[in-house]
């Protein structure tokens, strides 16, 4: 974290070929890129945002929807999430400690670390895929799409009353020609959504999709990264700025899903 | 060696007695980020039992985020410690136009749900 050297000579930063900021090239295009990809998440998650105020008072809940964990039965919401979130957290923390380690020009350090990030990475993509397979297959019970497109929730194991988006309760021959002319439906796709708005998975495939895919990628640049710190391709530079290049945008990462698990998930 | 790729002379390097404080802050700093999340997921569990208004909890739960981004792009990822330009210049343009696209989406979003006929899916 430290090592800037203090002395500037501010009269030939810019002339003098020195960067004003005391960063590399490579360092200052990371942040850059780093900038507009948290301005193409901010965009997502605003179109996810005027979609869910638009339609606020159908809007599947979250807790509702996402309710499994592993080897476990019932209703355990917010928790797999919440793991999900811990796993992240902690592969940033072994991704800075090898960005430490390798300051200190520590081969071993960097070594133990990055091979913990990459797993750590590797968990929380598995995860998404365990969480992504429950969302499609949905529940057991599934739902009704009623004969005007949207979603109705069975009241009970039954199948003989229903419950509107709008909160209505409807029963005995009322309920009979709505799933008369309804079809049952299981699962979300872009099409189809049995928690409700097929909006909310399109957003759910979409914005954690393309985290998903940042974590996937994050993982194969700290994989490339870690087979050179193995080589000794960066005791040989003389500096481990690679490392530190690869972590900014490994706690991007991170950062990003901080705001996708409160606005996707709690909120 | 071309004439931006200069990375040696700016390359970090710090001692093992630096590294020793360095490794606390990161501790530290996790343990943060532990507890704000453990905070987030408990209420989101309690918060109806305990008859909490929701405005208030989401409030919590944005501030909290806000929070939890600050700290890794702070500490983790040492914007804290850059000079005071690249912060200024990483930071202004994405909070300035972030926080005015939130207040144009909650007009327009708000504008809709209220005056336009919906539930049209």
């Amino acid at each position: 974290m430290a090592g800037h050297s203090p002395s500037v000579d501010t009269k030939t930063l810019w002339g003098g070929g020195i960067s004003p900021f005391n960063l590399s090239y490579g360092k200052i295009m990371m942040w850059f890129f780093l900038v507009s990809d948290a301005l193409t998440f901010t965009g997502f998650l605003l179109s996810y945002g005027f979609m869910r105020h638009r339609f606020a008072e159908v809007w599947p809940v979250a807790e509702e929807v996402f309710t499994h964990f592993p080897f476990m039965h019932g209703d355990h919401p917010l928790l797999y999430v919440a793991l999900m979130t811990f796993i992240l957290i902690m592969s940033s923390v072994t991704m800075v400690l090898a960005v430490e380690a390798g300051q200190r020009m520590n081969k071993k350090g960097v070594v133990l670390w990055m091979a913990l990030t990459i797993v750590g990475g590797l968990i929380f993509v598995g995860s998404q895929a365990w969480e992504w397979y429950h969302f499609i297959h949905g529940t057991e019970l599934g739902a009704l799409q009623l004969a005007d497109g949207t979603i109705a929730q069975w009241m009970s194991d039954a199948k003989d009353a229903l419950v509107l988006p709008t909160g209505v309760e409807v029963t005995g021959a009322e309920a009979a020609a709505l799933i008369q002319s309804g079809t049952e439906v299981y699962g979300a796709n872009l099409t189809v959504n049995e928690y409700g708005l097929p909006l909310f998975a399109d957003f759910f495939f979409f914005i954690t999709g393309f985290h998903g895919t940042h974590v996937f990628s994050g993982v194969v640049l700290n994989f490339i990264i870690f087979v050179n710190v193995l080589k000794g391709t960066y005791e040989k530079r003389g500096h481990y700025e690679m490392v530190e290049k690869v972590g900014l945008y490994w706690h991007f990462v991170d950062l990003v899903w901080v705001f996708v698990f409160t606005f996707f998930y709690l909120v | 060696m071309s004439d931006f790729d200069r990375t040696a002379e700016y390359a970090a390097h710090h001692s093992e007695e630096e590294g020793v404080k360095m490794r606390k802050t990161i501790w530290a700093i996790f343990w943060v980020l532990l507890a704000v999340t453990t905070v987030e997921v408990g209420l989101g569990l309690v918060w109806k039992d305990l008859g909490l208004a929701w405005p208030l909890v989401k409030w919590t739960f944005i501030i909290l985020t806000l929070v939890k981004a600050y700290y890794i792009v702070a500490y983790y990822m040492h914007l804290k410690h850059e000079y005071k330009n690249f912060k200024m210049i990483v930071s202004i343009p994405y909070i300035v136009l972030t926080v005015y696209f939130i207040i144009l989406m909650l007009i327009e979003a708000i504008y809709l749900n209220e005056e336009v006929d919906h539930l049209l899916m």
